[in-house]
């Protein structure tokens, strides 16, 4: 690890002023900022510790009827809550899919939307990666690429966000509120927080520096059945190959609405507005649920070893659809 | 033993060793340790205050130190495991604040005031925790290095099971699931046992759960 110094941050304006200088970098759980120092992937000089700034890990009801989740509350606090384990089951099932309880008892919220990808050669130093030494050009591209992304990518870099949570979180619309250094607060759609790599992927979010994401908001839960699927190489604690979120709402024996996000396939969690408009009204059935697959899967491409996640994506959906709507 | 070492801190391994007795040790400790050690202590250092298994502790620690690196090579506490140091074995296990964390993926410096326990802080009075006391009747382990991270991981699933956390197998997360053996393999999933003593670490846990002997 590269020398670095520490501080602990006691309000929100000092922390942003603190982290939007050069070579500052916020730190919250730790479990992807220190691993990736570990290997000089990340080499700040100063870490800014916001861990304990107030209202950090706080969940609250809104007035609109949602939830507004601190950035620095748990993914183990976040999956444990009552309110979101009954209301938003989808976002509990996807944090409780990843990682370990260790690992989800340190990582914060914010963290969790801002880790990096785990693509092989963005680990190994040793190889060109674009993410990591921007120009030295994309070892994944004719490398084993099994875990990248197969659609919205660009020959620059196929990296997948490896986030599950995120996924249900895109799925739900969930919005993020940061402050800028200046004391700017905005509103983020998570979909518009990830930047599409095209000949920039080291640039990955919309994120000025010094920009801290003080919380996530969930509007009201939606109608109909929260599922979500994430297929893996083993039963517990390993990445996503595939994931799948899905709200649907059954009537009769229609699909009356459906919302779809994937994970592991892209830069950013993949909300479908194919898949969507193909499920809303239809029946009720495989078929329906096969046609919402080819047309989520319309656009992708894959790299050779990640070929599969195409058709696999495409039964993942089908299958979790079947569970939400009780097929 | 253990308490009386974590009391001279901060301690270098190679003293611990020496002050323990164990010269021969201390002599055959690689070269690579001693050259970790001049070069920290070039370096500026932060004061940490740390309670460890109930004891107040002050350290003075290069901020790169993790949480596991001062417990290991700073107090002398090498109860908890080194692995993998990236977040994906569980050897290094220890509760914090009454949670479970790996301690190789966060630094000593952000625990300042927190409350650490290491497996060498389960033991009470001269007696096993019963976790540890299950283990051993269960024959949870073959070459042990995996232990303290399991031991201290099982001891924190049950709190948080008694807290009512659902898990990625809970079939309705609104619910509070019973804890089956499914259940306790899924929580378990962050401890990798490269012996695969899994059954019998099920059991011991499940024993201890149904409070079995302690
Ligand atoms: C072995 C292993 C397995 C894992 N498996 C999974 C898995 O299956 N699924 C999954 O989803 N994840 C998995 N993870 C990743 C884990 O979820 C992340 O490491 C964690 O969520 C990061 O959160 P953190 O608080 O520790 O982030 P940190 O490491 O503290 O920070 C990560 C990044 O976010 C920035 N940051 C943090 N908080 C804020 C904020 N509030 N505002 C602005 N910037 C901020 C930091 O500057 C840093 O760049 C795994 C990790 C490991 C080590
Ligand atoms: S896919 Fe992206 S992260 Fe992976 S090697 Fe290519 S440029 Fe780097
Ligand atoms: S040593 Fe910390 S998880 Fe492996
Ligand atoms: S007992 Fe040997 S690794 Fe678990």
């Amino acid at each position: 690890m590269k020398p670095f110094r520490y501080e602990r941050a006691n309000g929100v304006a000092a922390a942003c002023a603190a982290a939007a200088a050069p070579g500052a970098r916020f730190i919250a759980g730790g479990t992807n900022l220190i691993d990736l120092m570990k290997l000089q992937i990340e080499t700040p000089e100063l870490l800014v510790d916001i861990g304990l700034l107030p209202l950090a890990d706080i969940i609250e009801s809104t007035a609109e009827g949602g939830l507004r989740i601190g950035a620095g509350v748990t993914n183990s606090g976040l999956a444990a809550d009552m309110r979101v384990r009954r209301l938003y089951p989808l976002l509990s099932q996807a944090i409780l899919a990843g990682a370990s309880t260790q690992l989800r008892n340190k990582a914060t919220t914010g963290g969790n939307l801002l880790q990096r990808t785990r693509c092989p050669y963005f680990y190994d130093t040793t190889k060109p990666c674009n993410k990591r030494a921007p120009g030295s050009g994309c070892a994944a591209l004719h490398g084993i690429n099994r875990m990248n992304a197969v659609m919205g990518v660009s020959d620059d870099c196929i990296a997948a966000h490896p986030s599950d949570m995120a996924v249900a979180m895109t799925a739900l619309d969930a919005r993020l509120e940061t402050v800028a250094p200046d004391g700017a607060i905005r509103a983020i759609p998570i979909d518009a927080l990830y930047r599409a790599p095209g000949n920039t992927p080291h640039i990955e979010t919309v994120l000025a520096p010094g920009e801290l994401i003080r919380s996530v908001l969930l509007p009201p839960p939606p109608q109909g059945r929260q599922v979500y699927r994430k297929v893996r190489d083993r039963a517990s604690f390993a990445f996503a190959l595939v994931s799948v979120a899905v709200v649907a709402e059954r009537e009769g024996d229609r699909v009356r609405a459906a919302r779809v996000a994937f994970g592991s396939l892209s830069y950013k969690p993949w909300r479908s507005a194919e898949a969507e408009a193909s499920l809303e009204g239809a029946s009720a059935t495989r078929t329906s649920f096969d046609a919402a697959g080819i047309a989520a899967l319309k656009n992708a491409r894959g790299y050779g070893h990640n070929d599969f996640k195409i058709p696999l994506a495409r039964r993942t959906l089908r299958a979790t659809l079947a569970d939400a709507v009780g097929v | 033993m253990e308490r009386e070492f974590a009391l001279r801190s901060p301690i270098s391994r190679r003293r611990f060793f020496g002050t323990a007795g164990v010269t021969t040790l201390a002599l055959a400790s690689p070269p690579a340790f001693a050259d970790a050690t001049a070069q920290t202590s070039s370096l500026p250092t932060v004061n940490v205050r740390l309670t460890v298994n109930a004891r107040q502790l002050a350290l003075d620690l290069d901020p790169r130190t993790t949480l596991l690196d001062a417990l290991r090579e700073h107090l002398g506490l090498t109860g908890t495991k080194k692995g993998c140091d990236q977040g994906q074995c569980g050897a290094c296990t220890v509760i914090v604040n009454g949670q479970r964390i790996n301690s190789c993926l966060t630094l000593a410096v952000m625990h300042a005031g927190d409350e650490i326990t290491t497996i060498e802080g389960l033991v009470e009075d001269g007696d096993l925790h019963p976790m540890q006391a299950a283990f051993v009747r269960h024959d949870g382990l073959q070459c042990g290095y995996c232990t303290p991270g399991q031991i201290c991981s099982a001891v924190a699933l049950l709190a948080e099971h008694k807290a009512g956390w659902p898990s990625h197998v809970t079939a309705d997360v609104a619910t509070r699931p019973a804890l089956t053996d499914a259940e306790i393999a899924e929580r378990m999933s962050g401890n990798i046992c490269r012996c695969s003593a899994y059954p019998n670490i099920v059991a011991a846990i499940r024993d201890v759960n149904e409070g079995g002997r302690a």
